[in-house]
């Protein structure tokens, strides 16, 4: 009563022929390829912290952080980066002023406003500001805003942290609309019917339903947007001034942290000098402002990604 | 749509399928106690029972009851989803299909599979059922190889003048033929379905079914389908699942019963088969 | 009974009615703000450079007198990196897109902490990978301030962009075609191979050009990795060298009034050359981009 077992059609062997080393090979090649990123992150640590730690050596954090006078190359030299860090600041808040309101704007325009055309060819049309080099906005500043200050009465000099700060922010308006754009096309259609149903005008929807919904990725646009200014060099190389100023008006000339990095690089500074280690020391300062700042908008971007996806 | 014991009992009637005495059917496939898991969700628990070569097999049951995940251990397709867990046996020609020494690559020459959906690939018709071949190295008389299993497929008159034109332009029945030609091609020995005409028409349904009855004279066939009707129509042999419910409410998929397909219709052992056939739940 | 009694339907509230007004002219106004902007820029680059852009411009080379210099060093520069980051970005990039999309199992947490690390790496103000490059290629390893310095620092900037374009792309093949491949027995690299690189490469060649247009771009890392003075003859591999956006920048920070139209002539040249790659990019998305 057996039921005969099927006699295998050709020689059964379920083994593999030959151990597939092409496959592991693969695999490691590729590993290597992701490793180059981590490499990266590694170097920038070291790059940027072994020196500044040995600046830290002969110079205190104390001095460093609360000191209003960046002079490093006079005798004696003082190491205050809060000129630097101002001037930072300041330019940021001019940057902030444009594209935080006006990104903002831009971005409920093309989400709540604006017919599926429309936001074809402008959402793109936006784009094309993000996608010009930072060196062309230091020029535009130079040679376009900063005389337009003055025409219009402003008493600002060739270089402002205002003029510079101003193109940043035009500059930034794409990065704020397209996140904000993207988070509050993310909320879904029935909320605003829900709304329109019960008699809403636009306006209510917009400011009252979409934008709270989508409040974690239009403040992550934010934080990424100021990180962006924090960290922009070529616009303040050029535009804002040369010369360390503690000072919170913005109609004067200011260097920022990225400007100090860009000139004292440029020069041929002895290697291990202390002013070397000056660029280092400045450059871990802006690196951990911008990572922790990083940080928080990839939390909150993804904050939102898990609300609706 | 409840289909009662009458009507099918008159298809089975009228197919008068014949199936070889239990003597002189050759096992294919014995699997013993087989469960998975997915990390901690017990999917299906202690299946067993025997796959007869050259026969057409049918697993028939409720949504969710595990009969995708099971078809899909016999190619081990489910090797592809890390949380998923086989435990138990498959033994195939005698040999354990999960044994540690044993190659999926090898596994799937031998034991193809069409999909729900059907998934040609964004490439001509020819080079969609040359594929296999290519990746697998049996490259010898290629354009024949083609053709022998596009006319198996019974897709051949319909494409031989457009080989070349993408598989994407073929009609939904087209291109789930091409899968099949597809899968033809490297010339398996067994050849699983996991509900292959749920996504088409009622015409390009039948073709499929026919497709079925021609192949199975050279091939085995394993077809899970969610269709009764299908299954009376095709299956020699038919394996009913179903659902239990643990302590806290997961649901476990189980073999109820697995017999003729005349019996399973007409003679149902356990009462749960009854009700499922005779379209009391499900 | 009049019938001029007040309509049910009109809106009753007509500060309402100024206040949408007034909220929607704002709206307008926060897009014209970019557009003008741009039109500003666009305009000032042109009418200021226009008569710039001659034959001088691209085959001299940089020099004190305005009226005899030109970019030819510096766009040249540009081309090599430009070649120099596509041979460079593109294997790396798709390589650990591949390896992020097909092999890593997510669940490991050195995986989730290789993407976190992308995300961030793709934030890091470019200022930094030139300090980067100081510290390690140029003074470090010794390379000196050369152009395959210059061009391994650009890939350190630009991968993370490519990465992630990368796997978007490869994360939009479906499903199903990967499943078809496996189950006629292909091999993870036959199936990654022959099937999900072939229909991702879309995808991956827009988001390589578009990383590579924003390497280009960049000045800030080749400050300091590039040329400290001006650089007056073409460069090769391991030679000074000086890009068409530093060469802008210094042109920029002269007082001189010709060398600001230099560099606006030079930002016309260096716009071109964007937009002539961009519009590639953007081209072979709509030609070859395939909707799943």
């Amino acid at each position: 009563m057996a039921t005969r077992e099927a006699a295998a059609p050709q020689p059964l062997r379920l083994r593999a022929t030959r151990r597939r080393w092409g496959e592991d090979v693969v695999k490691v090649v590729l590993a290597l390829c992701a490793l180059v990123s981590v490499a990266t992150t590694v170097g920038i640590v070291v790059a940027l912290f072994l020196p500044a730690f040995e600046f830290f050596g002969q110079v205190s954090v104390r001095e460093f952080l609360t000191g209003r006078n960046w002079a490093p190359l006079f005798e004696p030299p003082s190491f205050g980066v809060l000129p630097l860090i101002a001037g930072t600041l300041l330019v940021t808040a001019c940057a902030s002023l444009v594209c935080i309101p006006f990104g903002l704007g831009s971005a409920i325009y093309l989400s709540e406003y604006a017919r599926a055309r429309t936001r074809r060819i402008l959402k793109p049309a936006l784009e094309v500001l993000a996608g010009i080099p930072t060196v062309v906005y230091g020029y535009f500043a130079l040679t376009f805003v900063a005389p337009l200050l003055q025409d219009i009465g402003l008493p600002v000099g060739v270089f402002s942290a205002l003029a510079a700060g101003l193109v940043m922010g035009v500059m930034l308006l794409p990065t704020v609309a397209s996140i904000s754009e993207d988070s509050m096309a993310a909320v879904p259609r029935d909320l605003r019917d829900g709304a329109y149903a019960l008699g809403s005008t636009r306006v209510q929807v917009a400011t009252r339903i979409v934008v709270p919904a989508a409040i974690s990725g239009i403040i992550a646009s934010f934080v990424l947007a100021i990180s962006r200014a924090v960290g922009e060099t070529m616009i303040v190389l050029i535009a804002a001034g040369g010369q360390p100023n503690w000072t919170w008006n913005p109609l004067q000339a200011v260097q920022t942290m990225t400007a100090f990095v860009a000139a004292t690089g440029q020069g041929d500074v002895p290697t291990g000098s202390v002013e070397y280690k000056t660029i280092f020391a400045v450059g871990a300062t802006l690196f951990v402002m911008t990572f922790v700042m990083n940080v928080l908008s990839i939390r909150l971007v993804r904050r939102f990604r898990e609300v609706y996806e | 749509m409840s289909v009662t014991m009458a009507d099918v009992s008159v298809n089975i009637a009228e197919q008068r399928r014949e199936l070889p005495a239990k003597e002189h059917r050759t096992i294919l496939f014995d699997v013993r106690d087989l469960g998975v898991s997915y990390n901690e969700n017990r999917a299906l628990d202690g299946v067993s029972l025997e796959i007869y070569a050259n026969f057409v097999t049918a697993f028939i049951g409720p949504s969710g009851c595990g009969k995708s995940t099971f078809i899909r251990c016999f190619n081990r397709m489910n090797d592809l989803i890390p949380s998923a867990a086989v435990d138990g046996t498959i033994l195939y020609h005698g040999e354990d299909l999960y044994g540690s020494q044993v190659d999926p690559v090898e596994v799937r020459k031998r034991i193809g599979m069409v999909f729900q959906k059907p998934n040609p690939f964004p490439k001509s018709i020819h080079d969609n059922v040359a594929f296999g071949p290519r990746v697998l190295g049996m490259t010898k008389g290629l354009d024949e190889r083609i053709e022998k299993a596009l006319q198996q497929a019974a897709l051949w008159d319909e494409v031989k003048d457009r080989l070349k034109a993408s598989a994407l332009s073929l009609s939904g029945g087209q291109q789930q033929r091409l899968c099949i030609a597809r899968c033809l091609a490297v010339e398996p020995e067994v050849i699983l379905m996991d509900e292959p005409a749920s996504a088409l028409d009622p015409i390009a349904t039948t073709r499929i079914e026919d497709l079925m009855h021609e192949l199975k004279k050279e091939y085995t066939i394993v077809v899970v389908t969610h269709n009764m009707q299908q299954a009376a129509r095709v299956a020699d042999m038919t394996a009913f699942f179903s659902v239990t419910r643990g302590d806290e409410g997961q649901r476990t998929g189980i073999l109820v019963e697995y017999d003729s397909t005349s019996k399973i219709f007409t003679q149902p052992s356990d009462s749960r088969t009854e009700d499922y056939v005779t379209g009391r739940f499900g | 009974m009049s019938a001029q009694a007040a309509s049910p339907l009109r809106p009753s509230r007509p500060r309402g009615r100024w206040a949408g007004r007034l909220f929607g002219s704002f709206l307008v106004l926060s897009l014209l703000i970019g557009f003008l902007t741009l039109g500003a820029l666009l305009g000032q680059v042109f009418f200021d450079g226009y008569r710039w852009v001659d034959a001088v411009l691209f085959f001299e080379p940089p020099s004190a007198d305005p009226l005899i210099a030109g970019a030819e060093p510096a766009i040249l520069a540009t081309i090599y990196l430009g070649i120099l980051l596509l041979a460079f970005t593109v294997p790396l990039g798709v390589g650990t897109a591949i390896y992020l999309e097909e092999y890593a199992n997510r669940n490991r947490w050195y995986n989730r902490l290789l993407e976190l690390n992308i995300q961030n790496l793709a934030a890091v103000p470019s200022i930094v990978y030139g300090i980067l490059g100081l510290a390690f290629l140029v003074r470090g390893l010794g390379l000196g301030r050369v152009l395959l310095s210059g061009a391994m620092i650009l890939t350190l900037l630009v991968l993370p962009t490519v990465i992630i374009a990368a796997r978007e792309a490869i994360r939009a093949v479906p499903d199903s075609i990967r499943q078809g491949a496996y189950a006629l027995g292909s091999t993870k690299w036959q199936v990654v191979w022959r099937q999900v690189l072939p229909a991702a490469t879309p995808g991956i060649a827009t988001g390589s050009i578009l990383g590579l247009s924003r390497g280009l771009g960049e000045t800030a890392p080749l400050l300091l990795v590039g040329a400290l003075t001006y650089v007056s003859f073409n460069p090769t591999l391991l030679g000074d060298f000086t890009a068409l956006p530093v060469q802008i920048y210094q042109w920029v920070a002269r007082p001189q009034e010709e060398f600001r139209t230099l560099a606006a002539a030079g930002i016309i040249v260096l716009l071109a050359i964007l937009l002539a790659l961009n519009g590639f990019a953007i081209w072979i998305r709509n030609r070859y981009e395939r909707r799943w």
